[in-house]
């Protein structure tokens, strides 16, 4: 497609039941989908002749801990031919399991690899579903919103084994998260008691 | 009378000089033909993305410079243009020919460790010690600039941090003269070598529609034909207002790639001529002083800066809830920071695209069927930095 909007318009006539909503911005589109649809939508939008996503840039996953719908998995596409980007985009639960994209996309394999790590999403008919950044034996997926800075465990080389031990982080000084937000723009506790005040009156 | 031949495994590093950093390559082999290799990568791993959540935007620059450190400021570039597109600020023109002229440092910076290193590993000793004493000739304009020679923290959302000191710019024009003789005296060890073109042509050759499949950019693609560089297809900053051409390789296989790469640097030290020309005194960043800090001659002076300074160090300047993608053409290939805002003075969530971590996923597929001694011709040739693969 020409531009973006022509794309948009080819998008929601062909896939209509399977675009939840789309938008333009920043000169890219955005798509969010379900998540059953994912294989039918990328298989669309790589092989048909006006689009030719040839390339898969990027999968990751944001990690939103307040939804009951935790994680939004995201896919960055890039067609050369037309010179445009695509961010496919859905939401998904903690325990779902979502299918893999390496039988459309042999790049994938390592992308889906580095989501499980980071978040500990399950890939369904992933050919190698392991560990790829963190250490052997590594527990806990770092990247969640929830798993702590400093992580759970240190390790140090220890004179008496001689071997490399794994103990729990202890720390000299707690880490430290200031809260510098402007007290004058509202920050939380301002805005709570002032909720509170106009409750109260 | 039948033998039972099992297949050798061999554990190629992570230290081993040729593994260029911490690559663990788990290599199947039958005789000396590789038949399955195993990247195990994560050991640079330093969770870069978790802790740029937790800094402020202004804070989080440095860590840019950490992915991969052999071209610095092309990765900053990136965050920059990101933060720059969420705030739609307007970078002054001299604030962008800096830029892009330190980008095309930071390509020569990086194309000079490759080619050179890639010679050292097919077994060329001297290319690396004349390369590396432009390496420190180029990091001195690194350390004029911005104060250190690697990781220099210069880029700013909305511009640059300071302005270049005097008769810098003098220096790099004379740089621009003296370094196409360094190129060819480079060729002239390389490109028509016997023993270069015999370990480098004709080994990982990756055809146009592989390199689409494997997600590969930058020198990947373009040595196996495919006419693609960000600088051109999306400009950014001042790039469309330059010319360069974009050299493109023809068989795709080790030897192609790097001519693309002696061929590019010889196209940035144009650019950086070009943009020497253009360059005319005025700001270096925007005016807008929720943004960028005042200088040090208005704080003494003026009570608003003294405040805008203030806060700009300890709260941050905020950027409203936004998504986006950002790409820029690293020395590497497509550099992108997929960035998202809430509305407060950090990120919550940025995710890194390397190029070398795709490419070094391709490892498999590049080297089925190759010699053992092919492994560090291929792994040369595809440009890993693990910092910023591992990130």
């Amino acid at each position: 497609m020409k531009t973006l909007i022509d794309l948009e318009k080819k998008i929601n006539s062909e896939l209509a039941s399977k675009i939840n909503t789309t938008s333009i911005k920043h000169n890219q589109i955005y798509i969010e989908i379900d998540k059953e649809d994912l294989i039918d939508v990328t298989l669309f939008i790589k092989t048909n002749k006006d689009m030719k996503f040839r390339q898969l840039i990027d999968i990751t996953v944001v990690d939103y801990p307040e939804q009951p719908q935790r994680f939004k998995v995201v896919y960055l596409f890039l067609s050369h031919e037309f010179n445009q980007r695509m961010i496919l985009s859905y939401f998904i639960t903690e325990n779902e399991v979502i299918s893999s994209l390496t039988s459309i996309f042999p790049s994938a394999n390592w992308m889906e690899r580095e989501v499980f790590d980071m978040y500990g999403v399950n890939f369904k008919d992933h050919p190698d579903l392991r560990r790829i950044l963190t250490d052997y034996g590594f527990e806990g997926h770092p990247l969640r919103k929830d798993f702590p800075l400093t992580g759970h465990t240190e390790v140090r080389y220890n004179e008496e084994k001689k071997k490399v031990i794994k103990e729990p982080v202890k720390l000299e000084q707690n880490y430290r998260n200031f809260d510098y937000e402007s007290p004058w723009e509202g920050t939380k506790y301002i805005k709570e008691q002032t909720d509170e005040n106009d409750k109260k009156n | 009378m039948t033998k039972k031949i099992k297949n050798l495994n061999l554990n190629f590093g992570p230290q081993h000089p040729a593994a260029h950093g911490v690559l663990r390559l788990i290599l199947e082999l039958d005789g000396e033909v590789v038949e399955k290799a195993d990247p195990h990568i994560g050991l640079l791993h330093r969770g870069t993305e978790k802790l740029i959540e937790n800094k402020t935007y202004m804070q989080a620059v440095p860590y840019f410079d950490r992915l991969d450190y052999v071209a610095p400021m092309n990765q900053e570039h990136a965050f920059a243009l990101a933060i720059e597109k969420i705030l739609k600020i307007e970078v002054p023109i001299r604030a962008q020919l800096i830029r892009v002229m330190f980008c095309e440092i930071g390509r020569i910076l990086s194309h000079i460790l490759n080619v050179t290193t890639q010679a050292l590993d097919v077994g060329a000793l001297t290319p690396s010690l004349w390369g590396f004493e432009e390496r420190e000739t180029l990091m001195t304009f690194y350390e004029r600039a911005s104060g250190s020679r690697l990781h220099a923290n210069y880029f700013r959302a909305g511009g640059v941090h300071q302005d270049l000191p005097v008769g810098l710019e003098d220096d790099i024009a004379k740089f621009c003269d003296s370094f196409p003789k360094i190129i060819n005296d480079l060729e002239n060890l390389l490109t028509d070598n016997r023993i270069f073109k015999q370990r480098n042509v004709d080994i990982g050759i990756v055809t146009k529609d592989d390199a689409l499949d494997y997600s590969f950019s930058g020198v990947m693609i373009r040595g196996s034909g495919v006419p693609w560089d960000i600088r051109k297809s999306q400009p950014y900053d001042c790039y469309n207002q330059l010319e360069f051409k974009i050299p493109v390789g023809k068989n795709g296989d080790c030897y192609d790639r790097y001519l693309c790469r002696i061929e590019e640097m010889k196209e940035s030290v144009s650019i950086i001529k070009q943009c020497l020309a253009k360059m005319e005194k005025g700001p270096i960043k925007c005016f807008d002083g929720k943004i960028t800090p005042p200088s040090k001659k208005e704080i003494k002076q003026s009570m608003e800066a003294l405040i805008h300074h203030f806060k700009l160090f300890t709260e941050g300047y905020r950027v409203p809830k936004d998504e986006i993608y950002t790409a820029v053409e690293a020395p590497k290939g497509e550099f992108g920071v997929y960035l998202i805002s809430d509305g407060s003075s950090k990120p919550y969530k940025c995710k890194i695209r390397a190029p070398g971590f795709s490419h070094l996923q391709s490892m498999d597929y590049l080297i089925k069927g190759h010699m053992l001694a092919d492994v560090p011709a291929v792994l040369g040739s595809l440009d890993i930095v693990f910092g910023e693969v591992d990130r």
